[in-house]
């Protein structure tokens, strides 16, 4: 049995449906994210899996027991909320120790029990600091150390690095998986971010205007997006509309760029002559000049519209037939030396392309 | 550069002749006026008669104070957290009492609760004449429900103000804590409110302290505060060494409690993010919210009564209703108490006020700009120009009374003292809605049109003066409000041809009769109207989210 279930839920404000038909289950000890952009309804349930929205219909059910008659602070779940809401009137271990406060539990075992988590997220010492005088980062670990700190059964967090720089947040990603996979607890996060998603999530449920598009594991999610809106949050952005000339042994797909080979899968139910949504990997591309000698098989030409230097990569945009493809070439490659307005070969490595109803 | 100069000098001299060297003279006259001799204050420090009246003034403020927060948190959180249609008529119906002259306040009571009261009308009615009756005038229960009353829109405004603007997000991080609704309160709520409720609470103390007109007409003679004794020490007794010690004990005691309150405006505790009104309010309501709210807005009915029933009280004699009152007024020439007819009454009090409106729009306008040019030590002269309002009436009347009573400015017998005391009194409310505007005018503006070709008189006018036009139009009907409601210097000041509204209903409320009584309600209703014509313009007209008191 899932430690937490959703079941059909649905929310309206007023006349607008903020989330239609949702399910979704955690297991004991999973973290889950709710991806998607703003807007679609991830902090809205959440809202309502705390109860501190009512649920329009549907059900809230954790160890199989519904949670409709139970009040927000007695479902045991933990809420951390994007702007942190630490209690500017109370210190560091007032805050930590505020919801075991609440539960009664023995000064001594309240301050044992601060310490030991303040120690968790790295910030032992730093009970009596008010919270103003912290950093955005210590804020946030603060919080996290908070709405551990009662041990909920669920803990929930929205946008939980939303309010950080990008540097500030990417060691935290890491720094947040790590303290909630220690403590064991159940989560539900929600994020925007597909990099926050993937570096935190057990299981990633992908939503956009109140409804779920996809749930699965990070790498199914990557592998096979169910949608052009998801695959372009995940950062695809070679996406071409095509027609599906042979399905069957080494299917062939006809797009903007050319006719090209799929060995991956065919979407259930798209035949020959079917319409697809083509999906190219922009990473293993290889690029030469056109003037180095043989165009392997298979090979696409095209010309460089742009190149834009990336660091340890660069991007270029090759024009390919009707349509345009942005490639990732590393710096060392070959491509590495071509110019806008250069007659290029391209070609796809196997398994580059996808297919997408 | 000269007309500069003359814009500083002004309100300064202003500043200096009519509120400093009256407060000057209350300490020459205390300290037995020539001679150095500290004997009034070992009459007063010494005297467990006066002691009695500071330590009657502290815990009556006390307990005021305790009683308009209680009836002001409901309120507040009403106004803060939902959102509701007919909030904005509401809302201005609960600023309502705060705005009333004290006279009007007292008049309110004892129409509802007076021994004639709507009340005890509708009791006798219902249980006959030897039935039930509420006995409240002359005790200490009225002047509590009269304070709670006037200054619970203190509250309401401060505290609600800063609840709105309280993230929810507070609150519900407490639920997922664990903590219910109470603890979430107890816990959270209440103490992330203690700066607005402190600050709240300090001025609202401070009008308790100073309480004069509720005190004199609702207590009667067993409850006399600082204020109240301070009057009678002056009038009918005439120590005005003992008076001038008194108030100068009075001004202590008020100063103390301001710098308390600009220490708690300063330092607001804690810093918190405040979120934006919209993000708070709550649009959805359940059965319960609707209950809560049913329960407050019955609440605030019951709180507005007093001045329905004065007006109810005022259109009604012999059973019946008529304007029989408010006819007497405009006919009367018995020629009972007054020297002066009721309608010479009404004519003083608006020609009055009209003057002392144009001196306070004159000298707030120009102390505004003062301040302005102040930009480094501005806090400062700003609050030199407030401290008017600090003082109390009867003292500011008291101390025009001692110094103006001969050279170098003798005003005895003239309506000018009664103007200016009025104007000093209103020109305060006049730089709080022009300063802001003053602030908020972007300063490239001037000078752009002077690089045009324009003399600084022709800014002024083409520029300045449209821009802060509205601004001086919240002023002066502010000035004009406060001067036809003024009450505690009037009493001292006035000569009975020059009798105002609320000292003519005063006096009326010392004459027995039901047709002196009758008129006195009809005065107070008429000056209601007045003051509620004011305000209702002021909502109208002030610049919304700019200026506030």
């Amino acid at each position: 049995m899932p430690a937490l279930e959703v079941r059909d839920v649905s929310k309206s404000f007023g006349a607008a449906p903020v989330v239609r038909d949702v399910s979704l289950t955690a297991e004991r000890g999973e973290l889950v994210c709710l991806l998607g952009p703003s807007g679609c309804g991830k902090s809205t349930l959440l809202r309502l899996i705390s109860g501190l929205e009512t649920l329009d219909s549907g059900a809230v059910l954790f160890d199989g027991k519904s949670q409709e008659a139970v009040a927000p602070h007695m479902r045991g779940f933990g809420l951390m909320f994007q702007d942190l809401a630490l209690f500017p009137h109370m210190d560091v271990q007032g805050n930590v120790g505020f919801g075991m406060r609440m539960q009664r539990r023995s000064g001594d075992a309240i301050r044992r029990r601060v310490d030991e988590l303040l120690e968790l997220v790295g910030l032992a010492g730093y009970g009596r600091r008010k919270v103003h005088e912290l950093s955005g980062g210590e804020r946030q670990r603060v919080a996290l150390a908070r709405s551990l700190a009662p041990e909920p059964k669920l803990l929930m967090l929205d946008e939980p690095l939303g309010s950080l720089d990008r540097v500030l947040r990417e060691s935290l990603q890491v720094q947040v998986r790590s303290i909630l996979k220690e403590v064991g607890v159940t989560a539900i996060c929600v994020t925007h971010d597909k990099d926050e998603a993937f570096a935190i999530a057990d299981a990633i449920v992908f939503m956009d205007g109140g409804l779920v598009v996809q749930a699965g594991t990070p790498e199914a999610l990557f592998r096979a997006p169910a949608s052009e809106l998801v695959a372009r949050s995940l950062g695809m952005r070679n996406i071409l509309p095509g027609k599906l000339v042979q399905a069957g042994g080494v299917a062939q797909v006809e797009c903007a760029i050319g006719m090209l080979a799929v060995w991956g899968a065919v979407p259930v139910g798209v035949g020959s002559g079917g319409d697809v949504l083509v999906l190219i990997d922009e990473r293993g591309v290889t690029v030469t000049s056109a003037r180095r000698g043989a165009v392997p098989a298979g090979a696409l030409a095209g010309v460089i519209v742009a190149r834009e230097f990336r660091g340890g990569e660069s991007e270029l945009r090759v024009r390919v037939g009707n349509g345009e493809l942005i490639c990732a070439v590393a710096q060392r490659d070959a491509g590495a030396d071509v110019k806008v307005g250069d007659d290029v070969t391209v070609v796809l490595p196997l398994g580059a392309v996808t297919l997408l109803r | 550069m000269t007309a500069n100069r003359l814009l500083v000098i002004g309100p300064v001299a202003f500043l200096a002749a009519f509120f400093l060297y009256p407060l000057a003279a209350i300490l020459g006259r205390s300290f037995g006026g020539g001679e150095f001799s500290p004997d009034p204050f070992w009459v007063v420090l010494g005297d467990p008669y006066y002691l009695g009246r500071i330590w009657f003034t502290v815990w009556q403020a006390a307990v005021s104070t305790a009683l308009t927060l209680i009836v002001g948190l409901p309120v507040a959180y009403l106004f803060a957290r939902h959102e509701f249609p007919g909030k904005t008529v509401l809302k201005a119906l609960t600023t309502l009492p705060f705005i009333m002259p004290t006279i009007v306040v007292a008049m309110g009571f004892i129409a509802l609760l007076g021994p004639q009261g709507l009340v005890n009308t509708a009791l006798a009615g219902l249980f006959g004449d030897d039935g039930p009756q509420v006995q409240v005038t002359n005790t200490l229960t009225i002047i509590f429900m009269a304070h709670a009353f006037y200054n619970y829109a203190i509250v309401v405004r401060i505290v609600s103000a800063f609840w709105s603007n309280l993230s929810p997000r507070f609150g519900e991080s407490a639920a997922m804590l664990g903590a219910g609704r109470i603890r979430t309160f107890t816990h959270v709520t209440l103490p992330l409110l203690m700066p607005s409720l402190l600050s709240s609470a300090v001025l609202v103390f401070v009008f308790s302290f100073t309480s004069f007109g509720v005190v004199l007409v609702l207590g009667g003679p067993r409850f006399a505060t600082l204020e109240v004794s301070i009057y009678e020490l002056t009038v009918k007794l005439f120590r005005l060494d003992v008076a001038g010690a008194l108030a100068l004990v009075q001004l202590a005691f008020t100063s103390a409690f301001l710098l308390v309150y600009t220490r708690l405006q300063a330092q607001s505790a804690v810093p918190i993010t405040f979120v934006p009104v919209d993000a708070v309010m709550r649009k959805r309501r359940g059965f319960r919210d609707v209950a809560v709210l049913a329960a407050i807005v019955v609440g605030l009915l019951v709180v507005l009564s007093p001045l329905v029933a004065l007006v109810e009280r005022a259109v009604s004699s012999g059973g019946g209703y008529s304007l029989t009152h408010f006819v007497g007024l405009f006919t009367d020439d018995r020629g009972s108490y007054f020297y002066v007819s009721p309608l010479m009454v009404i004519w003083n009090s608006i020609r009055f006020a009209l003057a002392s409106m144009v001196i306070a729009l004159a000298v707030g306008t120009a102390a505004s700009y003062v301040i302005v040019r102040r930009r480094g030590r501005s806090g400062v002269v700003d609050a030199l120009f407030m401290a008017p309002l600090g003082v109390s009436a009867v003292t500011l009347g008291f101390g025009f009374l001692v110094a103006f009573n001969r050279a170098p400015i003798d005003l005895r017998g003239s309506w000018l003292i009664l103007v200016i005391a009025h104007s000093l009194v209103a020109y305060p409310f006049v730089i709080r809605s022009v300063l802001p505007v003053l602030r908020g005018m972007p300063p490239h503006l001037k000078e752009s049109a002077a690089l045009l070709g324009a003399t600084p008189l022709n800014v002024f006018i083409h520029v300045e003066l449209p821009i802060i036009a509205r601004a001086l139009l919240v002023g002066a009907t502010f000035a004009f409000a406060v001067s036809m409601g003024e009450f505690g210097a009037s009493l001292l000041l006035v000569r009975p041809e020059f009798t105002t509204i609320p000292v003519a209903t005063f006096r009326l409320l010392g004459q027995p009769g039901e047709s002196n009584l009758g008129q006195a309600l009809a005065m107070s209703t008429l000056l209601m109207a007045v003051v509620t014509v004011g305000f209702v313009a002021i909502e109208r007209f002030r610049y919304r989210n700019v200026g506030g008191f």
